[in-house]
């Protein structure tokens, strides 16, 4: 089958490339109602690092996530994870643009975590103290999760995702609305995790956080990437014009 | 008028004394009524989960026809109880008509539909709300449904105290089934029935003065669980 065949060639180029690719999306297209709301997605990933999606409201950056946390299966196109076309369950964590929380305290939502994550119960009681440290949740540990304010909330969603271990970790824009010091907070904890070894892809509109934390931004307009820039050249220069417009402030269509 | 007034005082007489046939009454309509709805409840809740959250072939069918039965009338769930248990049915061999088991069997038939129901949209709305953050952990299908209830705690008991206070109050299936025989299937309202129909007004009017606390004490915990949930945020 030469469609097979052009894809695995295709597929070792970006093998052979410095860094192993941990995922890689291939051609991926999600249409709802016959419009393309992920409209041929190509992009590849590495293993580690912070990668900064950026885009206007309703490019397609929280379907993107979505996808790559397989709870959206796209009309075409792939989804590698080192190769492999299976996604390897439970190495993948997301923090949803809306946080959500159980309807308990915040200590047994991260127990919840804990235990579908496949902890050992008697591991179990040290990860939920380090969990908490982790995100300064001592005070707030038991509390019901759903009446904390935005940013503790968000706080306690970031926490129960590292909870995981994850490998790979999606991020939908983690600090909207929230406050300097509860922001300063979620990005310490996003560097802590890429420090630790997971890949960080972060959505968010806010530029001085991407130049914080990203290694490279990714551009997305139309459910398309228009370009794969270092954090310095994009702030600097941007390639696409799609990125020269974003940043001017100007209204994208 | 008088007769009320006498009456009215009897009733109070038999329940400050304590009245052991009004306590043998009563004692029997808990039982009866608790465990019919802990067994509806044991059916129920899974039943509605399932429904809920499960994808299988006559699926939509069974929400329709369940939500159809929660409005069953007891008469027709005590007729039908009856022909099952009479001699001549098909469980007549178990010789259960007339006693409190046949009651708890058809109180349980009356109860399960409104718990299976009211669990199968609770649980279906939250599931909205959860389904995509429980498969992005990648919980099993039975760790959600077990996640489910557990957060739904408060609106089910909210559900087991609606089928409580319907067993309570409902005359047709017991009186059918249990045939209200003195000190075996007397129950709280086929004992009123029964006692207004004789003309003693005192042990009806007790028994109907306990019945509408009963049902005050249900719907004030109802009460009570709403505002409990609304204030942690886990309605
Ligand atoms: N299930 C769906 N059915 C139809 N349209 C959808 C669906 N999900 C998303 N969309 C549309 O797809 C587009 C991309 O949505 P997405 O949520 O990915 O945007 P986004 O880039 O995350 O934007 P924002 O910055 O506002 O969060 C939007 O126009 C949205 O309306
Ligand atoms: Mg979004």
């Amino acid at each position: 089958m030469p469609e097979t065949l052009s894809r695995n060639s295709h597929l070792s180029v970006i093998e052979s490339g410095i860094e192993p690719a941990a995922v890689a999306l291939q051609d991926v297209v999600f249409e709802r109602q016959g419009k393309a709301l992920v409209d041929g997605l190509n992009l590849t990933l590495s293993a580690h690092g912070t990668t900064v999606l950026m885009g206007p409201n309703g490019a397609g950056k929280s379907l993107t996530l979505r996808i790559m946390a397989g709870l959206i299966t796209p009309g075409h196109g792939k989804i590698r994870w080192n190769g492999t076309e299976t996604l390897p369950s439970q190495r993948v964590a997301l923090v949803f643009q809306k946080p959500v929380l159980l309807r308990r305290s915040v200590r047994a939502n991260l127990k919840h975590a804990l235990k579908i994550y496949g902890v050992p119960r008697s591991e179990q009681g040290q990860r939920l103290e380090e969990l908490l440290e982790m995100g300064h949740l001592k005070e707030l540990a038991d509390r019901p999760a759903r009446v904390l304010s935005g940013g503790e909330q968000q706080r306690v969603a970031l926490v129960r995702a590292l909870a995981a271990r994850p490998k790979l970790l999606l991020l939908d824009e983690p600090t909207a609305s929230l406050d300097p010091q509860a922001t300063a907070a979620i990005e310490d904890l996003i560097r802590t995790a890429a420090a630790s070894g997971a890949k960080v892809l972060l959505v968010t509109h806010d530029r001085g956080q991407a130049q914080r934390l990203a290694d490279e931004i990714v551009f997305l307009n139309h459910g398309r990437v228009t370009e794969v820039t270092s954090a310095a050249q994009f702030f600097d220069a941007p390639r696409s014009r799609e990125g020269r417009t974003y940043l001017s402030g100007h209204l994208l269509f | 008028m008088q007769d009320f007034g006498a009456a009215f005082g009897q009733a109070f007489a038999l329940i400050a004394g304590f009245d052991p046939a009004l306590m043998e009454i009563i004692g029997l309509s808990m039982r009866v009524t608790f465990t019919a709805v802990v067994i509806a409840c044991v059916i129920g809740l899974p039943l509605g989960a399932v429904l809920a959250v499960g994808k299988f072939p006559g699926r939509a069918t069974l929400v329709v026809l369940i939500s159809a039965l929660m409005g069953l009338p007891p008469v027709v769930v005590g007729l039908a109880v009856y022909m099952m248990l009479s001699a001549a049915g098909p469980l007549g061999v178990l010789q259960l008509l007339y006693t409190p088991t046949a009651m708890i069997i058809a109180q349980s038939i009356l109860v399960t539909p409104i718990i299976a129901a009211l669990t199968r949209q609770v649980i279906e709305d939250m599931h909205g709300e959860y389904d995509e953050l429980l498969r992005s952990m990648g919980s099993r299908r039975l760790s959600t449904v077990a996640t489910l209830l557990w957060d739904a705690r408060y609106s089910l008991l909210t559900a087991a105290l609606a089928g409580l206070g319907r067993a309570l109050a409902e005359v047709g299936a017991v009186m059918i089934v249990g045939g209200n025989i003195n000190h075996v299937t007397r129950v709280m309202t086929t004992a009123i029935a029964l006692e207004t129909s004789k003309g003693a007004l005192a042990l009806a009017l007790g028994l109907g003065i306990i019945l509408v606390g009963l049902s005050i004490l249900v719907n004030a915990g109802l009460m009570g669980l709403r505002k409990s949930a609304e204030r942690l945020a886990y309605a």
